[in-house]
């Protein structure tokens, strides 16, 4: 009996019985759906073993998408039971619940896979090439996400969810004060995921490096993909030291070492040290990728060349490096004293340069240009006065002598809000409007784009700003209730009120998605938007080999360049193309890799044992495995272009 | 445009709404220490605000003078591939702006972190301030008294915190008197305050700790030195002394009332501070073995 | 698949470049995984709680030998190398298998370190100095053993399959990931045992 309890969970309510039955008939839903169409082979040859770049892009949009909503519904239960002073729609343990998973979700599963898709739809396409450069570690890579997404979703119904908070601080964290299975879930589902961004990292990088089309040296790259190899330079030296922290929280959980613990000389503030060393420069691997997105967007959209190109590289590696220098930030107030303090108050604080400096060129990249108020440039322009407000306080934050009184208060909640959602977020969405239409053929309605954008922003700023406020009252963060004496009630009504405006654009979304996939028009070519790089070169839907000759480059905006100055982009005659074959094993590796976490979490030793084996076995057969892809004929390839409309 | 508009209509509308009330907590400081760090924060506010108005002003600028509507159709937008001079420009002023905070906040730095200003050349009151889920327990070792989950301290005198905790990483957070600092178990930190006049404030544990964190609050009362000793007087008459079983009852998760003792669990549970070797926290420890003589001499005198 | 001849074997199709650049980025992760895990066991190398100290528990012999095979290994499989280049299979194949035996060697040596720490009291639980030790120790251990596997899918492979560009790209990239393996024993040998017995 003992051994099913584990299994329950510990705080039912209402809601997660709702919930289990919601997902227990989506999944009886899709599996019927499938049946009933005779999809599943469809589903397993063209998407479940698929290497291309392009579908794994997609895979990672939807499950972005997924995730946002599983987070935002998070988010408005937040909001609602903070709305009135000591409500009860929730108990602390609920929200506790609650406001842990919003975090990781929204980090790194909504966040992460929204960077992961752009990479990988655009950074190859960029660059002219053919695919990334282990296209069936890219596989792996989304099916480790993916599973580890599924792992941390299922805590909900089987076992009981997180509640240490998404920074999991031990001792709170380790098994004396947080009892039940919820902190394994954080730790191995996390740890999946994360191994699958690393390779990711070790993928762009390689192939950034490596496979630029003939021409393009590193100063013409252009500025999404130089985000891109940045944010993947800092995946590759941030994730580890995450990886080495789980293990060692993971092990203190389960086999009762000492690392966290308060006995036996374990050291709590090891972990604080260790999750902020990742986490700082986490949130640069997010905001990069953004930055390089609006980069494109307001120089397209502008009709401009974008303004400082090498400062725009420079300020970006020079913020990958302080990136890893400034994480004491996030707990000043552990006590190192005033010297510590203020190197990294310092550290910190520069960082405004570098970023004060992109923004300015921005501005600059607008000077002198066209500007057409599209719904991606929309958010561009929302993003440049609300992203600025975010990172001053952030400077407001850095200043260590003061962070005494923002730290831990709806402040510093605020003020990290402030600088994701318009930074993050609307980069998210701009990026999704932009490149809707290379990807699925048809353009996203303008109109209904921009009534998301006035909810998304107005939402915003109604939900956040408040917390500046309350935070400078004493609001504390992650406290599920307040007294009515403390006065925080109306602010937090009207944040309730901005939550629900934000709700509703995110729900515009999905309307919009399916109203432009009845009534948009199909002929929209290849260069709907009227853009610079090469992304834009090749035919609309992209061809499976996306070029199917390679790009002649010779500048930051070669697409540009053959559009107004006649330079010729496509040389020579077609050739053979070389192509990576399909493969199941990344899937069933990391389903494999799912039953593994799954036996870690309740302590199941045999099939966990059982599972690890497996993994070693794909490993094994993937060593022995000649894969030697498969080639495109040229009249294959004539046959293609001629009916995409033109040879490119 | 209209979007700026909204903007700037939901600000002032908050503002009004905000001076409507009473002065928010942290900005209306009632010691040396939070005065320090209001006034930090009022700078910084008005600094970044001028910061965020040029930014906006540019943009709008921008916005209004190159839209495509208003531009003639054969306008071609030139190539301009960037100028040192106003790239320079964009990092000087910057830099000149960080430099200047930083100054600021270096010199605020060591301020919180010693004895309040003005109060020097007083004898600080040291109170052991330990959480325990999800209560706060008030040790005065010179006094032989203990509290739970209220604080009585002398204003205008400086007071030393020791600040640990039994479990869960805590913050000792008193608003109105000055910035936070976290208690944890395997070390204790310090933190100094002051009260500059009698009054009532309201105290918390600002850091996540689990199931009760919400209600972990304190109330704050300072008095005269007058009436702080008479209370201890008064404490010494009535109270019951703590023993080591009844504070391990204390300890079980949950959340109490206010509670008094004589004695402090300082004498059978000490604060775990053995771990201090840093060179600014054995200074500390010295002095802190000065207040244990002094104790025992307090002690004689009883 | 087309083969540059102007390139060593194991550099010689495009692919191939991409494999070993792309294992070069994956030590540069490998670098900070066992970087953080020494920035843990120096920081709570002092924290024993009631458990031995460092002093206690190292003895200078096994861990001679641990180094001494290891270093070894590191060098035959550079012979490796140099015969796979020189095209010379068979003696690649030997070198290889030294290599493998070596660590064989290196790693029951270790098995029997850790059951000698077991005997005296020193187990993964009993503080946070040790529990930092052996995830260490652990970790690099963990990275020999799969090595060990690797290297006899190799041998068989090129047994198998003879000396092609994807094989010798295999056994290359396997080198790599032998040499830094070493590399990271040195700094153990150095900074947790030398520095733990003085």
């Amino acid at each position: 009996m003992e051994f099913f309890q584990r299994f329950a969970i510990p705080h039912p309510s209402p809601a997660i019985y709702a919930s289990m039955v919601a997902i227990a008939l989506v999944s009886i839903g899709i599996v019927v759906g499938l049946t009933y169409f005779k999809k599943w082979g469809y589903l397993w040859r063209e998407w479940l073993t698929t290497v291309d770049h392009k579908k794994i892009g997609i895979m990672y949009l939807l499950s972005a998408i997924l995730m946002l909503f599983r987070g935002g519904a998070d988010a408005i239960m937040m909001r609602a039971q903070l709305a009135t002073p000591e409500a009860k729609l929730l108990d602390a343990q609920h929200y506790n619940e609650i406001f842990t998973t919003h975090g990781v979700v929204m980090i790194i599963f909504m966040a992460m896979p929204f960077i992961f898709a752009f990479m990988n739809l655009i950074v190859p396409l960029q660059i002219g090439a053919r695919d990334v450069a282990f296209p069936r570690l890219n596989a792996l890579s989304f099916w480790l996400f993916f599973f580890g997404a599924m792992l941390f979703n299922i805590s909900f119904v089987v076992g009981g969810s997180p509640d240490a908070g998404w920074t999991s601080y031990f001792p709170l964290a380790g098994n004396d004060f947080s009892t039940s299975v919820g902190t394994n879930y954080y730790m191995i589902a996390i740890q999946i995921s994360g191994i699958g961004s690393l390779m990711t990292g070790i993928n762009m990088i390689t192939t950034i490096l490596k496979m630029r089309a003939p021409g393009m040296k590193l100063m013409q790259m252009p500025m999404f993909t130089w985000s891109a190899f940045i944010a993947n330079v800092i995946i590759v030296f941030a994730f580890p030291v995450l990886t080495v922290a789980l293990i060692m929280g993971t092990t203190d959980r389960l086999f009762g070492t000492n690392f966290f613990t308060t006995g036996n000389g374990g050291m709590d503030m090891l972990w604080a040290n260790f999750f902020w060393v990742w986490g700082h420069p986490e949130v640069y691997i997010l905001i990069l990728p953004a930055f390089g997105l609006y980069s494109e967007i307001i120089s397209t959209f502008s009709s401009r060349n974008l303004y400082g190109y090498k400062s725009m590289v420079a300020s970006m590696v020079i913020i990958s490096l302080l990136s890893f220098l400034v994480w004491t930030h996030h707990f000043f107030t552990m006590g190192q004293g005033a010297l510590t303090n203020s190197i990294f108050s310092i550290t910190t604080m520069a960082i405004s340069v570098p970023t004060g400096v992109k923004i300015f060129n921005w501005l600059f990249t607008m000077w002198k240009g066209k500007i057409r108020f599209t719904v991606p440039m929309l958010y561009s322009i929302g993003f440049i006065p609300l992203f600025v407000i975010g990172g001053v306080t952030g400077v407001m934050l850095a200043m260590s002598a003061a962070d005494y009184q923002y730290h831990n208060t709806m402040f510093l909640v605020a003020h990290f809000h402030n600088a994701i959602i318009p930074g993050v977020v609307f980069a998210m969405l701009a990026g999704l409007t932009y490149y809707w239409p290379k990807f699925f053929g048809f353009m996203l309605n303008e109109k209904i784009g921009k009534s998301t954008f006035w909810l998304l922003s107005i939402g915003f700023v109604l939900a956040f700003f408040p917390m500046y406020i309350t935070g400078l009252d004493g609001q504390a963060r992650r406290m599920y209730t307040y007294s009515e004496a403390t006065g925080f009630g109306p602010l937090n009504m009207v944040s309730f009120f901005g939550a629900g405006l934000m709700a509703l654009g995110f729900v515009t979304i999905v309307w919009n998605i399916y109203y432009s996939f009845k009534n948009s028009p199909r002929d929209i070519g290849s260069d709907p938007w009227d853009a610079r790089s090469l992304e834009w070169a090749t035919h609309t839907p992209v061809p499976v080999y996306n070029f199917a000759r390679m790009p002649q480059v010779n500048s930051s905006e070669a697409f540009w360049d053959s559009k107004k100055k006649g330079h010729q982009l496509f040389k020579g005659e077609y050739q053979e193309i070389h192509m990576p074959n399909n493969s199941g094993v990344p899937f069933v590796m990391s389903a494999i890799f799912f039953v593994a976490g799954f036996s870690f979490v309740f302590a199941l030793w045999v099939p966990a044992v059982i599972a690890l084996i497996g993994i070693f076995i794909c490993m094994g057969l993937r060593s022995f495995e000649l894969d030697h892809g498969y080639h495109i004929h040229v009249e294959e390839i004539e046959e293609t272009e001629k009916k995409l409309g033109g040879a490119k | 445009m209209k979007r700026k508009w909204s903007l700037l209509a939901s600000l002032t509308a908050l503002v009004v709404f905000l001076t409507g009330c009473e002065p928010l907590l942290v900005l209306d400081p009632k010691g040396p220490q939070a005065a320090r760090q209001a006034s930090d924060i009022m700078l910084s506010i008005y600094i970044m605000a001028g910061i965020v108005i040029v930014v906006m002003a540019i943009l709008v600028y921008v916005l209004w003078k190159y839209r495509a509507s208003k531009l003639p159709a054969d306008y071609e937008p030139p190539h301009v591939e960037g100028n040192i001079w106003v790239e320079a420009i964009c990092v000087g002023i910057p830099v000149i702006i960080v430099a200047v905070l930083s100054f600021v906040s270096v010199k605020s730095n060591y301020i919180v972190e010693s004895t309040p200003q003005g109060y020097e050349d007083q004898e600080p009151l040291v109170v052991y301030a330990s959480s325990s889920d999800w209560k706060w327990h008030f040790s005065y070792p010179e006094q032989g008294i203990e509290t739970v989950n209220y604080l009585y301290i002398p204003a205008d005198r400086p007071i030393e915190f020791k600040l640990y905790s039994f479990g869960s990483i805590t913050s000792f957070w008193i608003p109105q008197l000055g910035g936070q600092k976290y208690a944890m178990a395997d070390m204790v930190t310090t933190l100094h305050l002051a009260a500059d006049a009698p009054g009532e404030f309201v105290g918390r544990n600002a850091n996540f700790s689990g199931k009760g964190f919400a209600e972990n609050t304190f109330n704050v009362t300072a008095m005269t030195q007058a009436d702080f000793d008479e209370w201890v007087e008064e404490v010494h008459e009535t109270a019951d002394p703590i023993t080591e079983d009844e504070f391990e009852t204390l300890l079980e998760p949950g959340h109490l009332g206010q509670m008094t003792f004589t004695g402090t669990h300082l004498d059978f549970s000490p604060a775990p501070e053995h771990n201090h070797h840093s060179e600014e926290d054995s200074s500390e420890h010295d002095q802190h073995e000065t207040h244990e003589t002094h104790e025992e001499t307090d002690h004689a005198h009883h | 698949m087309k083969i540059d001849h102007s390139q060593p074997l194991e550099y010689s199709t495009d692919q191939n470049q991409l494999n070993i650049l792309g294992f070069w980025i994956f030590l540069g992760a490998e670098i900070m995984l066992f970087a953080t895990l020494f920035t843990a066991y120096f920081t709570l190398a002092g924290r024993t709680g009631s458990g031995p100290t460092p002093a206690d528990m190292f003895e200078i012999t096994p861990v001679l030998i641990e180094t001494f095979v290891l270093l070894t290994s590191s060098f035959t499989i550079g012979l490796g190398i140099h015969a796979m280049r020189l095209g010379r299979k068979n003696a690649m194949l030997a070198f290889f298998g030294i290599t493998l035996l070596l660590g064989l060697g290196f790693l029951g040596v270790e098995i029997y370190e850790f059951m000698h720490y077991y005997h005296i009291g020193a187990t993964y639980q009993t503080s946070a100095f040790t529990s930092a030790l052996m995830t260490t120790l652990g970790t690099h251990g963990a990275h020999v053993t799969l090595g060990l596997f690797w290297g006899t899918f190799i041998i068989i492979q090129v047994i198998k399959r003879g000396l092609t560009p994807q094989n010798a790209n295999k056994a290359f990239i396997f080198s790599l990931y032998w040499h830094f393996l070493d590399v990271v024993w040195i700094f153990i040998f150095s900074f947790v045992y030398l520095k733990g017995m003085m």
